[in-house]
Formats: structure tokens, sequence, C-alpha cells
């Protein structure tokens, strides 16, 4: 295997370790009530973050969920940001008006957490239409989760979207619960790239725990969104390992399935795949999530120091102020 | 026929002005023309010609890019028009009428009125949604109802009712220009009527109607008649009504419903001492409640007479002619009211 | 216990899976703690021996308590903190009796000499209300048409405040037993509290002050106060009667008044008149001067132009003016309107004059007594003779920062040797 594929497995570990061990310390902060709000964990589901989000250009746009921690992190936004949005203070990446569901970032064009379901959905389709009418190169991932595939908005946003023939990249993040709701106790149909299909785009399933093969699917649906004939939608299979948000007893699933799936772990996975390959040894493994931790320790203490926005300032953002640019 | 349509007819004369539909198109033509970024789509406006037939002739001009049909996706295509906004185009979308505007209302307070804050005020929503108001049709319950005083209660969005000829023309450009979502709404008993009576500032000037800001559409003394949209001809009647007898009513018309000019309606009422609110909304948390409101806070010392308020009736407006026409306010219904002020 | 949700606030332990002595690992669950949404496992954060557990299954304790204590690398555990004891649920108190009147309404009556006590409340459980207060001061209406309570539009009180007409000496106009503003009758030609006081004696002059501070009541008024250091000034000011012959010796009171006139022409928005809903500039500094007589009540004349006097000239203005209206022999010049009022109390001993505005005017200013008090000058504390200027402003034409703006521009003019010629 050559060094630059290797290389870059090793990127895909490093994306999933930080997205899961920044989610780790966002539970110990949540505990010791440092996080308030509703927090929504993607623990278990990081190979969609790394392998989709990691696979977008610079000029792709990404609207997300609720659960968008890890997304944003894969696209560039600042870990202190994150963490300093989630602390409320003014350095957050929305100044502290959004928390844990409402992550944005207009530099990297992250479009930010939507935490209506399938709310983000029709805002995507027209970031494509207006890609498509000014005739740029680019594409618009939008993540959402098997719930969504039930809401009126899906539906309407994957039929107009092909009518149109948009370049969107549909991404069901299907984690197989709409909160507590099973897939099967909640679609008549649960193979769900098979009800995208219906509305006459390239619409197929991947193993969302397995980081290579997000990646490997994303690129392919890209290549196809971007030509310009229309968008495609990718069904990425995986598994919340944690409660739906925290302060979720977590009633509706059994701890045997958790433990299943838990064997299919995406860090886990790829750890010992580098490993069995020579790709990676224990004091590189040791050496890569010692890095990770002093990343989060240093962001931790950023957002911490940081100001909290003041006070007098509430009423600010409710309409934009004058800035002197346009988008 | 409600009083706003007959009032229209009685002043479309041989050689008329513009009507308001007219005027909404050609604003439409001039923005299109002015910028490429601007576009406009919703639910027949391109082969059909609209609905209330204002885009008529538009697809032709522009083409299907430009003014695009959507499917009957409400939600969908107003968000697409959000997305759009924030990709940098000025999109103009025309929802049918304001009760269907409920199957957008995700998009439109979830996300139009909320993306700006949400962010931090990263981004702003340079959209423009068009839609139709108001009952006097005999189109029942699920097309004639008055919705934006509901829409005024929310901040983040822009809300404006032109009411006369020359604000139809010259709102639209204003509200491209304006970096956050402006929803504009015009009655249906308007698209037919000229200019020739209610005559405000801007007549002259397409560009100088401003997005907020009240015009007095009337000047009196003795009691100040505060209205918008549909209601303003019903509401300049009664006036003329109340001068055959005596009584100098100022009409006001607010046509920026959020925000609320509230200086004009306070030095209007400072002068009069009296108020009658006229609203075809509903009464009860009505934009007529919000007006009436804030009188009293700031201008109690000034009132002689209780506030009054002239809505439609709490039910859902009724098909038969007899029945839509008690429900709504009239000219009679506005000069018994403004005559109760005067005592 | 850990916060679970943003709307956890205690939780009740009921399972512990691990004892003192267990080796635990971060990520393993220890406890279940049942809130009110259900059983929730907690997990450990740490690795770990669990030295103790400091709350008994069962308990009920709020977010935020140590459930437990877990020795790290064999080192000392921390002495366990004691869990802070649950709050226990606070009995309703039978209580005291509730207060008579709240503070609004307390404070109102204390400002119209009302004791509430001796009122009968109308308000819930019967408190007194402002409505209470109010009626005590009034001698009971006259019966209306309808025989209820007049019924007076805000308009209309508020036109017979300004015009100083009783609201109970009005009388509706239509059937309806509601009195408007029409109903109010025509102001008389410029009244004014000086010549209502010269032509009617010591009862109308009351009436007068009467009328035009209830009237002033009605307007929202703002107070700044400011205790000014005139050492140096009362230090010129005696450095000047020195040389004058007795008859052309300065009081203070001239003094203070001049730089109140002075600091009118920098700080003009205090200088004029609030008519019909907007501030009015005046185009002079007339200054009215409230002038205690000595058989009670006061007259207020005015200066005119007192700027542009040089402070002899103002001192022979003020002592004529005052001897006139002792005299009962006020000018027609006398009773010009003023555009700003000042109140000096200094001669009773009084400190600070909280004043009320003269309407139309927008301001009054007070001057206290010259008191010799403590006064810290860099380090060193010494005695100075200081004087408390206050400012009442009408809230509707300024806000406070103008009239402390005022303020300092009096202690400027009295320390600028310019503005004393």
């Amino acid at each position: 295997m050559s060094a630059t594929v290797a290389d870059d497995r090793l990127d895909l570990l490093r994306g999933m370790v930080r997205v899961r061990r920044f989610e780790e310390r966002c539970v110990e902060l949540y505990s010791t009530e440092r996080i308030r709000g509703f927090m929504h964990l993607c623990i278990g589901e990081e190979a969609v973050a790394v392998g989709l989000v990691g696979a977008l250009e610079p000029g792709d746009a990404v609207v997300s969920t609720y659960r968008e921690h890890g997304h944003a992190l894969v696209r560039g936004v600042p870990m202190s940001a994150v963490l300093a949005e989630m602390f409320g203070r003014a350095t957050g990446c929305s100044r502290g008006r959004g928390g844990s569901m409402h992550l944005f970032d207009a530099a990297r064009r992250f479009y930010g957490g939507n935490a209506i379901v399938g709310g983000g959905l029709p805002v995507a389709v027209g970031l494509g239409l207006a890609d498509a009418l000014t005739a740029r190169p680019v594409a618009t991932a939008c993540l959402f989760g098997d719930g969504a595939v039930a809401e009126g908005e899906f539906h309407e946003c994957l039929n107009l979207a092909a009518l149109w023939r948009l370049p969107v990249l549909f991404c069901c993040e299907n984690n197989r619960y709409a909160m507590g709701t099973a897939l099967e106790r909640e679609h008549a149909e649960t193979d769900l790239a098979l009800r995208a299909a219906a509305y006459g785009m390239p619409a197929w399933a991947v193993d969302g725990m397995d980081p290579e093969a997000v990646r490997a699917a994303t690129q392919r649906a890209l290549a196809l969104v971007r030509g310009g004939p229309g968008p495609c939608f990718l069904e990425l299979r995986t598994y919340r390992f944690r409660a739906h948000s925290m302060y979720d007893p977590d009633r509706y699933r059994d701890r045997a399935e958790i433990a299943r799936w838990r064997e299919h772990d995406p860090v886990d996975g790829l750890h010992a795949r580098l490993l069995a390959d020579g790709e990676l040894d224990d004091e590189g493994w040791a050496r890569l999530v010692a890095e990770v931790d002093a990343e989060i320790r240093e962001a931790e203490a950023v957002a911490e120091a940081a100001p909290v926005e003041p006070v007098e300032d509430l009423l600010r953002f409710v309409g934009a102020e004058p800035t002197g640019e346009t988008p | 026929m409600s009083t706003g349509t007959a009032a229209a007819a009685t002043t479309s004369g041989t050689d008329r002005g513009p009507t308001y539909r007219e005027a909404l198109r050609e604003a439409l033509r001039e923005a299109l023309h002015a910028d490429e970024r601007v576009f406009l789509m919703g639910e027949d406006v391109g082969r059909y010609g609209g609905c209330f037939a204002v885009s008529l002739g538009l697809l032709e001009e522009f083409g299907p890019d430009r003014v695009r049909d959507t499917p009957l996706s409400e939600s969908a295509f107003v968000g697409a028009g959000i997305g759009a906004a924030l990709g940098g185009l000025r999109p103009i979308v025309e929802i049918m009428t304001v009760n269907f505007s409920l199957l957008a209302l995700d998009q439109i307070l979830n996300n139009a009125a909320t993306l700006s804050h949400m962010s931090g005020g990263q981004f702003s929503v340079p959209l423009v949604v068009r839609m139709t108001t108001g009952a006097g049709r005999q189109l029942a319950a699920q097309h004639s109802h008055s919705l934006e005083g509901w829409y005024a209660h929310i901040p983040g969005l822009r809300i404006v009712a032109p009411a006369t000829v020359a604000d139809a023309r010259g709102v639209l450009a204003p509200a491209l220009a304006c970096p956050d979502p402006v929803l504009l709404f015009e009655h249906a008993g308007l698209y037919g009527t000229t200019d020739d009576a209610p005559d405000g500032p801007g007549a002259d000037d397409p560009a100088g109607v401003a997005l907020d800001g009240a015009a007095v559409r009337r000047p009196g003394t003795d009691v100040s008649l505060v209205t918008y949209g549909g209601m303003l001809p019903t509401t300049l009647a009664a006036a003329e009504r109340l001068a055959e007898d005596g009584t100098s009513a100022e009409v006001v018309d607010l046509r920026s419903l959020r925000p609320l000019d509230e200086e004009t309606v306070l030095a209007s009422v400072r002068r009069t001492h009296r108020l009658v609110v006229v609203d075809e909304g509903w009464r009860s948390g009505s934009l007529a409640a919000e007006v009436a409101a804030r009188v009293a806070e700031h201008a109690f010392y000034d009132l002689d007479a209780p506030p009054e308020r002239v809505c439609s009736a709490e039910v859902p407006v009724p098909y038969a002619a007899h029945l839509e026409r008690a429900a709504l306010p009239s000219v009679d219904g506005v000069v018994a009211a403004a005559r109760r002020t005067v005592g | 216990m850990p916060s679970l949700g943003a709307d956890m606030d205690e939780g009740t332990v009921v399972e512990w899976s691990v004892a003192p002595g267990d080796e635990v690992h971060r990520g393993d669950l220890i406890a279940a703690v049942e809130t009110e949404k259900s059983v929730i496992d907690v997990e450990c954060f740490e690795d770990g021996v669990v030295e103790a557990l400091l709350v008994p299954v069962g308990a009920k304790v709020a977010v935020g308590t140590p459930l437990a204590v877990i020795g790290t690398d064999g080192a000392p555990a921390p002495s366990a903190p004691s869990a802070p004891s649950v709050p226990a649920e606070v009995p309703a108190p039978d209580g005291p009796p509730l207060p008579r009147a709240t503070p609004p309404v307390r404070r109102f009556a204390e400002r119209l000499g009302v004791d509430t006590g001796d009122l009968a409340g109308t308000g819930p459980h019967g408190t007194v209300t402002h409505a209470d207060v109010r009626a005590a001061t009034r001698p009971a209406p006259a019966a209306s048409p309808a025989g209820g309570r007049l019924r007076v539009t805000p308009y209309a009180r508020r036109l017979a405040a300004e015009r100083g007409t009783p609201v109970e000496d009005l009388h509706p106009g239509t059937a309806d037993g509601v009195v408007r503003g029409r109903d109010v009758p025509a102001a008389p030609p410029a009244p004014s509290a000086p010549r209502a006081a010269t032509r009617a004696g010591a009862d109308g002059m009351r009436a007068a002050i009467a009328a035009r501070m209830t009237r002033s009541l009605t307007i929202p008024q703002y107070h700044v106060d400011a205790v000014l250091e005139v050492g140096a000034a009362l230090d010129r000011l005696r450095e000047l009667n020195r040389r004058a012959a007795v008859s052309a010796r300065i009081v203070p009171a001239a003094l203070f008044l001049h730089a109140v006139a002075r600091a009118a022409r920098r700080v003009p928005e205090l200088n004029g008149h609030w008519v019909d809903g907007a501030p009015v500039p005046a185009t002079s500094v007339d200054v009215g001067v409230v002038v205690s007589l000595r058989g009670g009540g006061l007259l207020v004349p005015t200066i005119p132009a007192a700027d542009e006097l040089a402070l002899p000239d103002l001192m022979t203005a003020l002592r004529e003016v005052v001897e006139r209206a002792r005299a009962g022999r006020l000018r027609s010049s006398d009773t010009a309107d003023a555009g700003l009022t000042v109140s000096d109390l200094g001669d009773t001993g009084g400190h600070a004059v909280h004043g009320r505005i003269f309407p139309p005017q927008v301001a009054l200013v007070g001057l206290g007594a010259v008191v010799a008090r403590p006064w810290a000058d860099g380090d060193l504390l010494g005695v100075r003779p200081t004087v408390t200027t206050t400012l009442t402003g009408d809230h509707r034409a300024t806000d406070g920062v103008v009239g402390g703006r005022f303020l300092h521009a009096v202690d400027d003019v009295l320390h600028d040797l310019e503005e004393w010629s």
C-alpha cells in the first residue's frame, strides 16, 4: 500500500477519534452543567462525518441537522468555536445564539445545524438552485436522518431537486431510530434508498460504519451531482451508540442490540485494520490520542476564557446588520 | 362584493391609470431587468400567468429559468427561496394565498426569520415572498383569511401591505434591496383598483416608496382611522361619509405591519384624540389590538374616547355573499365606530 | 449527581452497581438514578478505585451533589466532600399579615400626605390602592348625571389639570355622562401664579400653587443632585465684596443664580417649554426665581435675560424683584414666562431642594444651604464649603444625562473667572 493511501487512512482514523473524544468530553461538560440545552451526540456515527463531509471540496455547501458536532468539526469549524458556542460565549461559532443544535460557519459554507427534522432540505435545494442558476461547479451536501424521510418536506424536496436537476447530494444518516421510534415502526418501506429512487435519482445504501466505504460512495455520488444531471441520494446505514440526547433513558432498544452494533465500532474497526496492515503501531496510536486530547484541552481552555456576549447586544442579528458586503 | 371592490368599480373609468395588478407586474418586470440575480417562482406563475394574472407575460419575456413554475410544494419552494437567497440570488416567491403559506410556515418562521439571529449574524436572507390575502370574493374559509397580523408577530420578518397602486408599483425595489426576508401581502380585492382616490407619497416617484413608514391618506382633525391593505378603500369611503355630517376623519395607512410606524399613528392620535383601527383580521390577538395597545401605552393622556376596533367577525369566512359581507368590516361599521368616539 | 438534561434539578439513587474497593473504569455504569423522566444510568468519567459511596440508595439529592469518591492512581482519596443537605420542603408560612399597601402606593401616599393606615383598602385582600389614596385627597366628587363616578377621558383630565380646573367641577356635554376634552372650559388668558396671587390674595395663591403643582404631578420627572465645592468661589466673592460699597455687596444666592443662568446658556435643552408633545426651546435665558412670602405661599417672578447680566447687575435685579414680590407690587415684566426656575432654600438651612417643575417649563434647579463638609482633595481630606445643587427635569424633554451635564456646567461657571465679568 502506498504511503499516501496509508496517510489518508490515518487521517480518517484521526478525524474519527477527534470527533469521538470531543463528544465524550462534551458528556462530562454537560454532566457538570457547563453545557446546557439539548445536546445530541453522534458517537458511533463518526464514519459518516469523516467519510462524507471530509470528501467535500471547500466550495461545496453543507446543510446539517441538530446532531452536527462531527459534521462541523470535520468541515473545519474550529473546535474552540464549537465549544465556545456550547458554553454560550461571544466567540462561539453562532455567538451564543445557537448552542449545540445550531452551529454555523459562513466562511466554510456550513449552513448550520437545523433542529426541525426535514427543515434543512428546502434550504439545501435552494442553495443548489442558486449554484445551478449561476453555473457554479459545486455541490450541496444535505444531511438528515431516517426520521426526516417520513416528513413531507423530504418528498417535496427530492421531487423538486430531481425535477430541476439541482446539484444536491441528499445524505440520509440512517441510525435506525427517529428519536425513540425504530425504523420499522415508522416506515412502511424501510429501504430508504428505494424511496428516493422513486423520484428518479441515483440512490444506494452504504455501510455507514466504514469510513472508507462512505468516502468512496460520496466521491462517486459527487461526480454524478457535479456533472449537472441532477441530485443523488446516499443512505448511510449507521448506529448511534448513545441515547438520542442527554437525559434520554434509552428504553426503546435493548442493550444487546447496542452491544451488537458496538462490534462494528467505526473507530475500533479502522484502528484494528491499520494495526493489522502495519500502518499504525501502539506507540503511534497513543501519540494520536494524546494529540487529539491536547487539542480538546486547548479548545476547552480557549472557550472557557472567552467573554460572554454582552446582554446589551440581545437584540442584535434579528435583522441583517449593514456590513457593506453582499453574499 | 366587498366594499373594497365596490369602491374600485366606481373609480375605474374609461381613461384610468394602471391597476394595482399592472403596477405589480411592472415592478416585477423592472426588477427582473435591473438585476440578473432576481427571479420569480411559485405555483403557476409562468405558463398560467399567475393565479391572479400578476405575472402574465413575464415567462415569455424572461424565460423559464427566471419565471419558474413550481410543483405544489409550498414548503419546498419557499425554503428553496431561502436557500437561493443564502446562495447569493434575489428570489421573489409567490404563494397563491395566505392560507397556503401555512404549508410553508416552518420555512418562513423556523428558517427565514431566525437564520440571521441563530447564526450570530453570519447569514442574512434577502428573500421576498408575495402572497394574496383577504376576503370578499366568496371563496370561503380556506382562501379568504387575513393572517398578515400573525406574521407581523414574528421578529426577523418585515411585513408590508401595499394598499395603493403607487405602493404596489414602488414597494418591490426596496423589498429586494432589504437584506432581510420581506413578506408582501396583496389584498385580492385591490388587484383591479386604480389610484384615482387614494394617492400617497411616492405616487410620482416609485423609487421613493419606503418599506416602512405609514402614510396619511387623508388629513383630518376629529378622529384617526388607522388601517392598511385591503381595508383602505373601505376606510376612505367611511371618512368621506363622516365628512358629510361634519366629522373630519384622518386616514392613516400603516403600509408596514412590521415594523409598525408608531410615530405616525401617535402623532395622528395626538391631533385628533380619537382612534379607530380598521383591520380585516380577526379581533382577538390582532394587529388592531397591537395598534390600540400602543396608542393606549403612549398616548393615553391624549385619548378623549376609548379606542375602537373594527375587525372581521370571529368566524371562518363563510361562502354565502350576505354572510361574508356581514363577517367583514364595512363602511357602516367604521362610520359607527368613529361616531362613538366623537360622542 | 450528574445533570442529565436541562430540565433536571435532582435525582434519586436507586441502585449502586459498585461498592467501596471496586475498581472502575471510565465509561463504566456505576449507578442508576431515577429522575422525573425515568431511571438513567450514571457513568464514571475516571479510572480508579471506589473509596466511598456518599449517597445511599433511596436518597434524593440535587444536581451537582457528589455521589461517590473515586481514588485515582493510588493517590490518597480527597476528603469526602460532605453532600449538601437536601433542601427540606419549606412549609408555607402562616405568615405575617400582608402589608396594607404596596411600596409604590405607600410612596404615592407619602407624597400626598395620606396615611394608608387610615384608609379602607379596596384592593385584593383589602390592600390600599392608588385610587384609594387619590380618593382620600379629594373632596367627594359632585354626583355625575349617572349617579356614579364621574367619567372623564384621559385627555379631558389632562386639559383640566393644565388649565387649573378641578375635575370635580367638570360637566359632561353629552347624555352619556362622559366628560370629554371639549367639556373642559377654555383656559383663562395666560394664567400665572404671580398674577393669580396678587389678584386673589392668599387663598387664590394657594389654589394657583395647587393647580400648578398638581399639573406638575402628571409630568414624568427625574432628579439629579451634585454637591459642589464652592470654597474658591466664595473666597473670590468675599474679595469682591470687600472692595464694594455695602449696598452693592453680593450674596451667595446671586452668585449661584448667576452660575445657573450661564449654565442654561451652555445646556439650552433645559431652558424652554413642553408644548403639545414637543420641547420648545426658549430664545433667551429668562429665569424664574421662587420667592417665599413672609405670610406663607410663594411667588415666582422672572428675571429676563439673566445670563446677560454681570454678577453685580444680577444681584441688583434679584434684590429688586424680591422686594417687589414681597411688597405685592410685581411689574408685568416680572411675570414674563420663564424658561427655567430656580428655588434657593439656602437661607432656610435646608441642605437640598427636590422641587417640582413649573409646567410648561422643562426643568427646575434647587439650591441648598452652604454647608461645610469634609471634602477629599486628592489624597487629603479637608473641610470645605459646599452647596448641594439639584436638577429636576421633564423626562419627556430630556434625560438625566442632560441634567448631569447641566450641574456640571454650574460647577464650571463657578470656577471660571471669565464668567464673572
